[in-house]
């Protein structure tokens, strides 16, 4: 059976991430001057086959090649 | 005594970096990544580059390389191994070295000459060199801006494992000379045991006065000697 999940990659809290601190820059001198703060992260999606531990084999891919743990933390969803 | 020369697939500086080697008269050989075996070299460098395109993150494909295991293998034995800009991105991404790099301050890719201040000269890499020296070496990257949090950078200083800071031509570390947003100005940093280098700026395109600096050529050198008294 084949299952999809969706990965996301953050930035952790603390760990300054340049590229959506200069888009917020912008959206505040395009005039939205009520957003407070902005993150940029990736996301990937992710097809398997099997039933066998898919999601902890997803959880374990995540951790060792998806995410940096010093510098990202990672959510997985799937999807239905 | 022999180097080995990692190429990746992107690498981009491994024939610099053999010129530079084999100008300062360390013999150097290749090693392709998808090889297990590294011939008996005594120092094993990670040239610059972009492997695998930098995608996903810089140097994490690279460090799932076949010859990595190895090298992981050489570096707890205590071989000699230097990380240049993408190799220490490759080192960093392996676990080798600690942290991690984000993206330059500035968003930009920066390629120019900076001033790099040695800060540790017990390691083989620099220990013909004097603690305080200002080297110039350049530096061409995007993701250079070391990361590590707060309570290991602690550990880091106090093993003494910054070995090279951004500093100006006077040796002073300021915050203009950080040309990436670096913690602690940090262009190169050691293992625990001092025997793995991970620096960003390229010492072999500071290699012949034609280059504009022989700087980096003292690295290397130091790196001969010290497997020469060995």
């Amino acid at each position: 059976m084949k299952k999809k999940f969706r990965v996301l990659v953050m930035f952790k809290d603390g760990v300054l991430e340049p590229q959506g601190l200069t888009v917020m820059q912008v959206l505040h001198t395009m005039g939205y001057k009520e957003i407070e703060e902005v993150r940029q992260g990736k996301f990937f999606d992710i097809v398997v086959e099997g039933n066998d531990r898919v999601e902890e084999k997803i959880s374990e891919i995540a951790k060792k090649v998806l995410a940096n743990p010093i510098i990202e933390r990672f959510e997985i969803i799937e999807i239905k | 005594m022999k180097a080995g020369i990692v190429v990746f697939p992107g690498s981009n500086c491994d024939w610099d970096t053999y010129h530079a080697l084999m100008g300062c008269g360390i013999e150097s050989i290749f090693l392709w990544h998808k090889e297990r075996d590294l011939k008996g070299c005594d120092l094993i460098v990670l040239p610059g580059g972009f492997s695998y395109g930098d995608y996903l993150r810089s140097g994490v494909l690279a460090s799932f390389s076949p010859i990595m295991d190895s090298i992981k293998e050489f570096a707890e034995k205590g071989g000699l191994i230097l990380g240049i800009c993408n190799g220490f991105q490759i080192l960093l991404e392996s676990g080798i070295l600690p942290g991690a790099m984000l993206r330059n301050k500035g968003l930009r890719f920066i390629c120019k000459f900076v001033n790099i201040r040695v800060e540790n000269n017990s390691t083989p890499f620099t220990k013909d060199i004097r603690k305080g020296d200002v080297l110039k070496i350049p530096i061409a990257h995007m993701d250079g801006n070391y990361y590590l949090p707060y309570s290991e950078l602690e550990k880091l200083k106090r093993n003494n494992q910054i070995v090279f800071r951004y500093c100006d031509g006077k040796g002073e570390i300021t915050d203009e000379a950080n040309p990436n947003g670096s913690m602690e100005n940090i262009a190169g940093i050691v293992n625990e045991r001092g025997n793995v280098l991970g620096m960003m700026p390229h010492p072999e395109r500071a290699s012949f006065s034609i280059l504009g600096s022989e700087d980096g050529r003292k690295i290397f050198q130091s790196c001969l000697n010290y497997l020469r008294e060995r």
